[in-house]
């Protein structure tokens, strides 16, 4: 997030697309619903399902899956026709808004109804709306990324609140929320392809340098593969061993009859995991670790916040923290990684990763404190780029609307998006051993309109198959006006109905983010 | 400059900024009041009407939680006519609800029951006489015992004012009054979302977490104060520990941000797997391809992986090797994955489930 979980309750407009928080990040939704209720500010939101937060909203446009570009692209048009734009900002703070005006040009209200079904009217309203405020925050997560055009989704997202000047100040900004407790920090600390910790890219000379001074071994230069492109890999035979550490991609991926076939193809298969997931019964070693209450350590929450983690139960059995197994492994394989305590190895982030520099296992005792934090005087940084960009100038990109990987046809007639529900969590591994969440949400329904149920004889509670290309599953049918005629919602909770056999593993082509909110499918009564 | 309001409380001249309550100042000023109803951040009812002081010149007691600060305001906080009006209204409370503290989980963390010893009352002049409902047992994680309920409403603004869910309210009247659902239904037959907040703000024993009965004493709890393990919002919560089990997550407001103390269904009741019987305790190997997954020393796990690594990057190189951290996992182990992908095996194969 550019800005902190606090603001989006003082702030005067707020803009939720592609977030089905209340259910995601509930806490988070209170944020959002206090401002509404309690405080006068207005909610936008834009999203084909009739989530909870549309109780709340003053305009909800509900846009046809996939079609995220086009509605963004209508709302700057409506903002730049009507002269709306902070044209002081853009003049002062930004560059390539001519770019952005061409293209933005085509996407008149009308066309953009053509496109997306969101009536022109509405497009209007919520334009005017959110670039007369005196700051506005757009909120997003996956409903924005997990498309082929996800990083132009969140482009455009950017694109709109520079357009209105809501970048760099408080209550503003561009806000996305995060899914995982701890995605932020693994992002941080480099656990990607093509950066070191805090982003600093592995392929800079100067960069790599650095760390191979600080870690004492010769590093690659080559960015690595992602992980769809590391199962690609594996089920062609180039990787050859795979070391997953609290990942169950045997659920969580795309295509699973894919990734299984991946999987069988490795040499080495090393899972490290709190249970025996799907994917640590195809392992050759399975190795116990301790959970987040058995350990200590610092997780990084959505708004930069590095905040600690203490060890308040004895970890089950020989079961370890996962950062003991690591060194430990580490050291049988020749490379000497000696540390006491999590907090030894936060000392060494420190001196390695700029915006973590100050902070402290002291510091971190009493508070969570947000990044960047430079040296240890530094208080932490409540919202980015005040004043400046990092760049220097903020940059428009202009971006033109491309339909989703799959469309529908005769034989697959329905979108199918995925995604959570509020008594679960990724692949289930935790909640589905909660009794409390069991009894609300005890297995994986089809949420179906009530008009393609009437047309396709399916009754609420009935079991229906539900085909993509890819493959096909069963689950019971739940009739409801949340999903829009023509779309169906599943959750990816439940492997006995693993949606991810169903799902297209079409990527994003600079996230490389799996297409998880578009695929056409047929339902039909089992 | 915000004009200041000067006035006196029990004495001291002291100086109030405009807004602030009688309770506000009192409680800057390090004086005790008690109050029931009360729940900072939501709306000041004045229901319970145990914070009365007396101001000079009020034609009778006045709500403390609700009366806002004027100039020149004379306070008492501690006379006799303002105990004999406490001791009245606790008295009643006691009188119309079970308040038997020896089979209630929140002996000893009971606002009633302080209030009681505080105010030093042997016992109620009224005859008890309990409404006699049901306790409520219908759901695996909150116990509703309306026999206990006091009727303060801090769960209906914590509800609807704090989590903003909408569920809870008053009905009926007098001496029938009730809180709950609508239609009094049952929690597990409402819309109710189970993020506990209402049995945090619970000052009695009437909302209760269930799997916490009988499983230890608030004076036998330690409380660790961690962060959540699911979303990105990064939940500050206590774990109640007794008997190295984790009993109950409580939230506390005191932690601030980024969540000021609420919590929801996932990060208050989705933590059974912590304790569960699945966890996995031994390290396993599959000796041979086909064969089955055999538990295993650490060291002979460490050697099997060792080896095979080894001869895997030996042969093929280490661009052969690949590895998935996670985002479920701390900083610390991120960092360490990472380091040791690159320098111990030698490639920048490392991602982990962002993008999921």
């Amino acid at each position: 997030m550019t800005n902190s979980i606090e603001e989006i309750e003082y702030t005067d407009v707020i803009l939720a697309t592609g977030t089905n928080t209340t259910e995601n990040h509930p806490v988070i939704s209170s944020r959002v619903k206090r401002a509404v209720r309690q405080r006068g500010a207005k909610l936008i939101v834009i999203d084909p399902r009739e989530i909870d937060l549309v109780k709340y909203a003053t305009i909800w446009l509900r846009q046809k899956p996939g079609t995220d570009v086009a509605v963004l692209n209508g709302l700057m048009n409506v903002i730049i026709a009507e002269g709306l734009y902070a044209r002081e900002y853009v003049e002062n703070r930004t560059e390539g808004f001519e770019a952005l005006q061409k293209t933005v040009a085509a996407y008149t209200p009308e066309r953009v109804q053509e496109i997306s079904g969101v009536p022109a009217e509405d497009l209007k309203a919520a334009a005017r709306l959110y670039a007369k405020a005196a700051k506005a925050s757009i909120l997003y997560a996956m409903g924005m990324t997990q498309h082929i055009t996800g990083t132009d989704n969140v482009k455009s997202c950017a694109n709109l609140a520079m357009l209105c000047g809501m970048v760099g100040i408080e209550g503003g900004g561009v806000n996305p929320l995060r899914g995982q407790n701890n995605v932020q920090g693994a992002c941080d600390m480099g656990a990607l392809p093509n950066v070191f910790p805090a982003y600093q890219p592995v392929a800079n000379d100067e960069v790599r340098a650095r760390f191979e001074k600080a870690w004492n071994a010769t590093l690659p230069s080559k960015p690595g593969k992602t992980i769809v492109e590391i199962m690609d890999a594996a089920h062609k035979g180039e990787i050859k061993a795979l070391y997953i550490m609290g990942e169950n991609p045997m659920v969580s991926d795309p295509d699973l009859a894919h990734v299984e076939a991946s999987l069988n193809h490795l040499e080495l298969l090393i899972v490290q995991d709190i249970f025996l997931t799907e994917t640590a019964m195809l392992a050759d070693a399975v190795l116990p670790s301790a959970c987040f209450a058995e350990k200590d350590g610092t997780f990084t929450n959505t708004e930069r916040r590095v905040q600690r983690v203490r060890a308040a139960v004895p970890a089950p059995g020989q079961a370890k923290a996962d950062w003991e197994i690591i060194a430990e492994i580490s050291v049988k394989m020749g490379y000497p990684m000696s540390y006491a305590s999590a907090a030894d190895i936060m000392k060494e982030i420190n001196s390695v990763t700029p915006s973590y520099a100050g902070i402290t296992y002291e510091r971190l005792e009493e508070q969570g404190i947000q990044w960047p934090c430079p040296n240890t005087d530094h208080p932490g940084t409540r919202f980015l780029h005040k004043d400046r960009f990092s760049r220097g100038r903020g940059l428009f990109h202009a971006v033109e609307y491309i339909p989703p990987a799959e469309q529908t046809d005769a034989e697959y007639p329905i979108i199918l998006s995925t995604g959570r529900v509020l008594y679960h969590y990724h692949t289930g591994t935790m909640t589905r051993l909660s009794k409390g969440s069991m009894e609300r949400c005890p297995e994986s329904l089809v949420e179906i309109n009530p008009a393609d149920a009437d047309k396709l004889g399916i009754a609420d509670g009935q079991t229906v198959k539900v085909t993509s290309r890819r493959g096909t599953l069963q689950a019971k049918a739940k009739i409801t006006t949340r999903s829009d005629r023509g779309t169906v919602f599943m959750n990816f909770h439940f492997h006995e109905a693993a949606v991810n056999l169903l799902t297209n593993p079409a990527l994003d082509p600079i996230g490389k983010i799996p297409e998880y909110k578009v695929c056409a499918v047929r339902v039909e009564a089992a | 400059m915000e004009k200041k309001i000067p006035l006196n409380i029990d004495g001291r001249d002291v100086e109030a900024a405009p807004g602030q309550t009688i309770l506000d100042v009192a409680r800057e000023q390090g004086i005790y009041i008690p109050t029931l109803c009360h729940y900072s951040k939501t709306t000041n009812v004045g229901a319970c009407r145990v914070c009365v002081v007396e101001v000079e010149k009020a034609r009778s007691l006045v709500a403390s939680c609700c009366m806002p600060v004027s100039p020149g305001m004379i306070i008492k906080t501690d006379t006799p006519k303002i105990r004999a009006s406490q001791k009245l209204i606790v008295e009643l409370l006691w009188a119309s609800g079970d308040h038997n503290c020896l089979t209630c989980e929140q002996n000893g963390n009971c606002e009633l029951q302080n209030l009681v010893y505080w105010l030093g009352i042997e016992k109620p002049r009224f005859n008890v006489d309990p409404p006699g409902y049901e306790i409520e047992k219908t759901n695996t994680v909150i116990q509703r015992d309306l026999n206990k309920c006091i009727l303060c409403g801090r769960c209906i603004r914590a509800c609807n004012e704090i989590q903003v869910n909408e569920i809870l309210d008053f009905s009926r009247r007098g001496h029938r009054a009730k809180v709950g659902p609508a239609f009094d239904a049952d929690y597990i037959d409402s819309d109710c979302y189970f993020c506990g907040e209402c049995v945090d703000a619970c000052p009695v024993g009437a909302l209760t977490f269930k799997q916490a009965r009988f499983a230890g004493r608030p004076w036998e709890i330690k409380k660790v104060k961690t962060t959540c393990t699911y979303c990105g919002v990064g939940c500050q919560m206590d774990l109640n520990i007794h008997d190295n089990r984790i009993i109950k997550v409580t939230g506390n407001r005191a932690y601030q941000q980024p969540n000021e103390g609420s919590l929801c269904v996932k990060g208050r009741f989705g933590l059974d797997f912590v304790g569960h019987p699945d966890r996995l305790k031994s390290p396993l190997i599959r000796k041979e391809k086909g064969g089955e997954l055999v538990p295993a020393t650490w060291e002979e796990a460490y050697d099997f992986i060792a080896e095979r690594l080894a001869g895997i990057k030996k042969k093929s190189g280490p661009e052969s090797i690949a590895g998935f951290s996670s985002a479920r996992c701390t900083n610390e182990e991120n960092y360490l994955f990472q380091k040791f992908m690159r320098a111990g095996i030698g490639t920048n194969h490392v991602d982990h489930c962002a993008r999921l």
